[in-house]
């Protein structure tokens, strides 16, 4: 069981505002903590990995890394830690950047080879990509057998092809070692693939603390499939309006009613859903 | 002519120790420095840069004053060590020491200013302790600047003149180094050894801030 119950001050753009996050998830949970810039997220990553100094208590899995009496520094708690932007050691390769954590060859082979980086052992980090240099950063976050991996918007410097590589590799390596996984992430599609509990952080407080499927999935009712969107423009055409709305990298237009369009203005987040029709998947690329 | 070169290699031996000195006492001063949070961190930037400022002269005498018999840092200096600090090769190491001091605190700062926290912070999520951190992390790490603090510790000790003057005097085979054997030779108005000895200082240093700059791009260019 993994524990947290911390306070915190933090000086964010926004003025003064306090982290307080209160929360327990089992053994081989994956959390995403998700939220709005400056709402705490990584802050509360830097916490649990005893980067930052906080008020409060730790426990994970009846070990105490903090509490009002004690506080055990980062390099004494077995954590894994993948930042945003790799954080690879640049004056070490690819395979000593593992052993610097843990002189264990073997083991550090073994995940080079899972995460398909065995030719690359040699090489040195200004040399590889951004997707090989994360995966680099995952393979060196485990060499500590951690009891916990924490994880700072890991896929936020890739593109999308290597974010599905890097997400396979998490996948397998959650299952493989019996992790507990913390990751902060913006992005629905990445949490829901690999998630099972998610908080949604909001001016430092935890707004929301359920599943992944729960919060993300805005169907309601008997509605077949929902998209948030921001309307742009509302056009009147004749006897109808038109709201032309941004869903994601798409613009539509829907036909709304006079009334609609009244209470509508541009700016607004609204969810367009259907419910009368089965929507239609056409496929348009092989992976 | 018998060119005596004792003055050059006083002044190398001089640079030598004052760079062994001043690497020691500077790597953690300039970490310090570089990660403390103090209000009394421009006070001590401060000091550690007044010998960039001061006339040579004033510092050569505060030191003459701070490091004679009668003070008690020379007291010290003599009855538990032995060692007189004026007008000897131990008095001008303790005062290049502390002229030369900015030329390697400087570098150094921006170098340990310069290594991205997040590999510090990586290193100590691998178990790893300061020491071994600032060793095998950030040392290696910030190699360009290391090298530019020890060269142009050395250089710019090589190059001194007035402070060497004043606290070593200008005895030959003791504390007459390079610099000031070229002054001695043009107040005697021997211009050719001035000159053989001058062309010789203007081709090391040259030599060395060549070596510097091109070991600088060379190292830019491996890392980014």
């Amino acid at each position: 069981m993994i524990k947290v119950n911390i306070r915190k001050k933090l000086h964010g753009s926004g003025g003064e505002m306090e982290l307080k996050c209160d929360f327990t998830i089992e053994k081989n949970n994956f959390l995403a903590i998700s939220g709005p810039s400056g709402s705490g997220k990584t802050t509360l990553l830097r916490i649990i990995a005893g980067l930052e100094e906080c008020e409060g208590e730790i426990i994970i899995e009846s070990e105490i890394w903090q509490n009002e009496r004690m506080k055990l520094p980062p390099q004494k708690r077995e954590v894994g830690f993948v930042f945003q932007d790799f954080a690879l050691f640049p004056n070490m390769n690819v395979l000593e950047n593992l052993l610097y954590v843990k002189k264990d060859k073997k083991f550090a082979n073994e995940l080079l080879e899972m995460t398909g980086l065995t030719e690359l052992a040699k090489r040195y980090p200004n040399t590889l990509s951004g997707g090989q240099k994360q995966r680099v950063a995952l393979c060196r976050a485990l060499m500590r057998k951690p009891k916990i991996l924490l994880m700072d918007e890991p896929f936020s410097a890739l593109d999308m092809s290597m974010r599905e590589k890097l997400q396979n590799d998490i996948i397998e390596f959650h299952r493989k070692f019996d992790l507990t996984t913390i990751m902060v992430s913006h992005s629905p599609s990445e949490i829901y693939r690999l998630s099972n509990k998610m908080i949604v952080l909001n001016n430092g407080k935890i707004e929301k603390f359920a599943s992944p499927k729960e919060l993300l999935l805005k169907t309601s009712g008997s509605a077949k499939f929902a998209f948030e969107g921001k309307i742009i423009d509302i056009v009147e055409v004749d006897v109808i309006n038109i709201a032309v709305i941004s869903i994601a990298n798409q613009i539509v237009e829907v036909v709304i009613s006079k009334k609609e369009a009244k209470e509508l203005k541009i700016g607004d987040k609204v969810i367009v859903s259907s419910k009368a029709y089965n929507p239609l998947i056409r496929k348009m690329m092989s992976d | 002519m018998n060119l005596d070169f004792t003055p050059f290699l006083l002044s190398f031996k001089l640079a030598f120790f004052t760079t062994v000195i001043l690497l020691v006492i500077g790597i953690p001063f300039a970490w310090f420095l570089s990660s403390t949070k103090s209000r009394f961190k421009p006070v001590l930037e401060a000091i550690s840069a007044l010998p960039i400022v001061l006339p040579p002269s004033v510092l050569g005498f505060y030191l003459l004053v701070f490091l004679s018999q009668s003070s008690p840092v020379g007291k010290f200096f003599e009855e538990v060590f032995n060692i007189k600090l004026v007008f000897t090769f131990e008095g001008l190491v303790v005062a290049s020491s502390i002229y030369s001091f900015p030329f390697m605190i400087q570098p150094l700062q921006n170098g340990f200013e310069n290594v991205p926290k997040n590999i510090i912070e990586a290193s100590y999520l691998s178990g790893k302790g300061k020491i071994e951190t600032l060793f095998k992390v950030i040392l290696p790490n910030m190699k360009t600047f290391l090298l530019t603090a020890v060269i142009i510790t050395f250089a710019h000790t090589v190059g001194e003149f007035g402070v060497v003057l004043m606290v070593g005097g200008s005895i030959p085979g003791k504390t007459e180094v390079a610099s000031v054997a070229i002054y001695d030779y043009v107040e005697t108005l021997d211009y050719k050894s001035a000159h053989i000895y001058s062309l010789i200082m203007l081709a090391i240093s040259f030599a060395v801030l060549l070596f510097v700059y091109m070991f600088n791009e060379k190292q830019k260019k491996r890392f980014l």
